[in-house]
């Protein structure tokens, strides 16, 4: 499941940004270090493989519906995690810039839920405890099943939360989480059924090339966790400044008019945001705002102002439509 | 499959685009990826219930689909097929934020409608100003720009081969369902199909990445990829990125649509 | 110019899954001759190439050009001298142009970027294909790549060119383009084919492969008419001839 930009705030977009930029330059190092030089072109490959077997489903049986591979988990057991996030990671930046999924500001986000987790969270947590060196088939079969399930829920997880702290999208934290675990155990069990058929045979075919897992050190896995402790608590310094999103959400759904409490906290959480982009301070009178109360920024409501808001709107879409052409005669 | 194979042509596509001369490929990648990151941060850090505000920055997607001379036709499609996540995500505001809001003169509406609205038009700002700017920039500059501000080589290199060999095994991968298909396989395969064909692939792509390894060590590859592109930062490159940060920072600070429109109905403010 | 005569000495591979590829193959190749590898499929062409490239360990045996043995500590001399052109051109081009791929090998060698340009440039006019600088690679016909890839190596000016399977897969047209190109050649080529129409164009000597071992060694016209032979090894005469 991707996360959108339109869905982000910009605090909780850098936030992510910065987190997983972060996992990439650490990963890049170590790839580095490693100096094999034939994982250049096997990352490629292997990247344009999960490209490609994304798009490639299979039934799920006894359900009717089918399913597809994510990748992350497969990489990571094939060329160890932080190979695997390189991979991922470029993945999912392809498909951002070419099929608009998820959108850029919310690659970061993306990177995050679909490359750190699985590949830093499922695998040496899930996984490799699962299924250690000389493992049966049956039992690396179980392994990916699990660690696939485990990743997709833990990024289901993520998007629910960086949308409840974005605070763009009015869903609420409980139903949405309610709604989405379940929707990616079922993602994740074919993900894993994919991961564990391909592994398996892989394992069949070229023994050679699944023979030798990358060993986790125990130092980065300790790193890890400082870092994902660190996301989340930024995260949920962001989000603390507006009630709990199903406050909020509930309070607008009661209809009771007490938006003193959630304005301020928009406007804690706004104020954060401009400190953290450095843009102007916060000018911006949305339309929809005119109607609030006396503390708004805006107080009197008349006539003139929303006839004029309504003109201005138009005459800028004009003005956008008419410097489209302009530019476009022009060349 | 035809998910597969259109796929591979939306990209062929994207890359065709991107081939061609126009006034947005000549400028520098660094400038427009720089840009383009502005301007999804101005969008992005409005407040939820902003619609009017937003509207200025249709300029800056209008103008770099015209600069870029992309089809509007094309950016429309891919909108489409992106769009029904955004509206996903969106739709329960309505329901859930029913706060009435003035909207104009006695026109209220619910809150949750108005933040819905926001969502889809910043969706279809950030995007189209994306997919502008790679239609117009190709994969190829657009990394050159990327390694030239600072992104890990390992990392630019990845993505250049992902592209390269996405064309190679994604044609492989389409042609083994064709195949399947031409044999009378219908609908998706079973796991156990899928296995096999899917592993199949991955084998190829083993295959492939040793061959390709060989190749490379046979030209003298010793770990770094070396390019003779360079880049050219030229003053058409610092007008195009302090241009268009100022019109953001303008139309971040004032409400250009309002002033717009008090200009045009003569109401003072 | 010693570093031109290549010799293969008793080479000897088996694949890491136990397949043997070669059977201690031997032969010596002089300088600025043209010789063919002929042989049925998985008759151990494309591995000797490899070896004698460097790009594979023999089990046993050695490669030699002039008097320096192949192994990973003569890797860079190996570079310089030899030019290797591969079966698959996608597994050669690599790089988003094809300027930026033709240059990529010259860059190796330490070649400054202006200089490796102008070798590229060179390249693709000597192959004809300089209007296609500016392509990628992968929309490139099966003809055009070829051409490419061929050009990748030239640049690097190797004494010694290393062709695997140079015309599979391609239309007669380009076909016969790239068999002029090797006939301009002057160094020494050494072409691993099925095709042997092109080794009377373009070959003075033919050796030919069956399980790993050379089994035959002479001018192509003398080896060609060798019918049972050319039966044992899945192969046939000239079509040419068959006229
Ligand atoms: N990567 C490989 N792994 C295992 N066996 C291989 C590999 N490549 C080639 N072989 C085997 O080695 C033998 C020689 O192959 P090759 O040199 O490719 O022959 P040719 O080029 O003459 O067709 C064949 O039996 C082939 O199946
Ligand atoms: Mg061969």
């Amino acid at each position: 499941m991707h996360m959108a930009d339109a869905l982000l705030s910009p605090a909780v977009g850098g936030v992510m940004w910065v987190a997983s930029a972060a996992t990439l330059a650490v990963c890049a190092r170590k790839v580095s270090a490693r100096s094999e030089d034939r994982l250049v072109p096997l990352m490629g490959v292997l990247g344009a493989f999960v490209f490609a077997a994304q798009m490639i489903n299979f039934a799920i049986p006894g359900t009717g519906s089918s399913g597809h591979l994510g990748g992350g988990l497969l990489l990571a057991i094939l060329l160890g995690p932080s190979a695997a996030f390189l991979v991922i990671a470029s993945v999912l930046t392809v498909q951002a810039l070419f099929f608009a999924d998820g959108g850029l500001l919310a690659l970061g986000a993306n990177l995050f839920n679909m490359g750190v987790l699985p590949c830093f969270v499922a695998y040496p947590l899930l996984y490799r405890p699962l299924a250690p060196a000389g493992s049966s088939r049956a039992r690396v079969g179980f392994a990916a099943v699990v660690a696939a399930v485990g990743a997709l829920l833990l990024g289901a997880t993520g998007v629910v939360l960086q949308t409840v702290a974005s605070g763009i999208s009015s869903l609420p934290s409980g139903p949405f989480l309610a709604l989405m675990l379940p929707i990616h155990l079922a993602i994740g069990l074919a993900e894993g059924l994919a991961t564990a058929a391909l592994v398996l045979f892989l394992a069949k075919a070229r023994p050679d090339l699944v023979a030798s897992p990358v060993p986790v050190r125990r130092r980065s896995l300790a790193g890890l966790a400082v870092a994902a402790a660190l996301v989340a608590g930024v995260l949920s310094w962001f989000a603390s400044p507006r009630p709990d999103g199903l406050e909020w959400s509930i309070a607008h759904a009661a209809g009771t008019a007490e938006l003193k409490a959630p304005e301020s906290g928009v406007h804690g959480s706004l104020a954060l945001v401009q400190a953290t982009t450095a843009l102007l301070p916060d000018y911006d009178m949305p339309a929809a705002k005119v109607a609030l109360e006396e503390e708004s920024p805006w107080p009197e409501v008349n006539a003139g102002k929303s006839f004029a808001g309504l003109v201005g709107a138009l005459a800028t879409l004009a003005l956008v439509v008419a410097a489209g052409f302009a530019l476009g005669r022009r060349r | 499959m035809s998910r597969l194979e259109s796929a591979l042509a939306d990209l062929r596509l994207a890359d065709t685009l991107a081939s061609r001369d126009t006034a947005l490929s000549r400028l520098d990648p660094r400038a427009k990826i720089v840009t383009t990151i502005a301007f999804l941060f101005a969008v992005v850090s409005y407040e939820r219930h902003t619609v009017v505000a937003l509207l200025p920055f249709l300029l800056y997607p209008v103008a770099l689909a015209s600069m870029g001379e992309v089809p509007w036709r094309w950016l429309a499609r891919k909108l489409a097929l992106a769009a029904p996540f955004a509206v996903l995500m969106g739709i329960a505001n309505p329901v859930l934020d029913r706060t009435p809001m003035e909207v104009s003169q006695g026109v209220t509406m619910a809150g949750g409608w108005i933040s819905f609205g926001s969502i889809l038009l910043r969706f279809a700002l950030t995007v189209t100003a994306a997919l502008a700017v790679v239609a117009g920039t190709g994969m190829h500059a657009l990394c050159a720009g990327l390694a030239a501000l600072g992104t890990p080589r390992v990392f630019t290199a990845q993505l250049l081969f992902l592209w390269r060999y996405t064309f190679v095994l994604g044609g492989e991968g389409a042609r083994m369902a064709t195949a399947r298909e031409a044999r009378g396989g219908r609908g998706s395969p079973t796991l156990a199909v899928y296995g096999s064909l899917a592993g199949h692939l991955l084998l190829r792509a083993f295959e492939r990445a040793e061959r390709i390894y060989r190749a490379m060590l046979a030209r003298g590859f010793d770990g770094e990829i070396r390019s003779v592109r360079t880049l050219r930062w030229s003053p058409r490159d610092t007008v195009f990125v302090a241009g268009w940060v100022a019109f953001f920072i303008a139309a971040r600070a004032v409400y250009l649509p309002l002033v717009l429109g008090r200009l045009l109905t003569g109401f003072g403010g | 110019m010693s570093d031109h005569l290549v010799e293969a000495i008793g080479l000897s591979y088996a694949y890491p899954d136990g397949t043997t590829a070669l059977d201690g193959a031997s032969f010596r190749v002089a300088p600025g001759e043209s010789v063919a590898i002929v042989g049925g499929n998985g008759a151990g062409k494309s591995t000797l190439l490899l070896m004698m490239a460097g790009l594979l360990e023999a089990n046993a045996g050695e490669v030699r050009i002039g008097d320096v043995s192949v192994t990973p500590g003569s890797r860079d001399l190996v570079r310089r001298t030899i030019g290797f052109v591969f079966q698959d051109a996608d597994d050669q081009l690599f790089m988003p142009t094809v300027q930026e791929d033709v240059a990529f090998g010259p860059l190796n060698l330490g070649v400054s970027a202006e200089e490796a340009a102008s070798l590229a440039a060179t390249a693709l006019d000597v192959v004809g294909a300089s209007h296609l600088a500016d392509r990628p690679p992968y929309h490139l016909s099966g003809g055009e790549k070829r051409a490419v890839a061929l050009a990748g190596v030239i640049a690097m000016g190797p004494n010694v060119l290393l062709l695997d399977e140079p015309t599979a897969g391609l239309d007669p047209a380009a076909r016969r383009r790239l068999i002029k190109l090797l006939q301009a050649f002057e160094h020494t080529r050494i072409v691993a084919t099925h095709d042997l129409d092109l080794v009377l164009d373009v070959c003075t000597r033919v050796l030919v492969m069956e399980g790993g071992r050379i089994v035959a060694d002479g001018a192509p016209d003398a080896v060609f008419r060798d019918e049972p032979l050319l039966a044992r090894c899945h192969l046939e005469a000239p079509l040419r001839w068959q006229g």
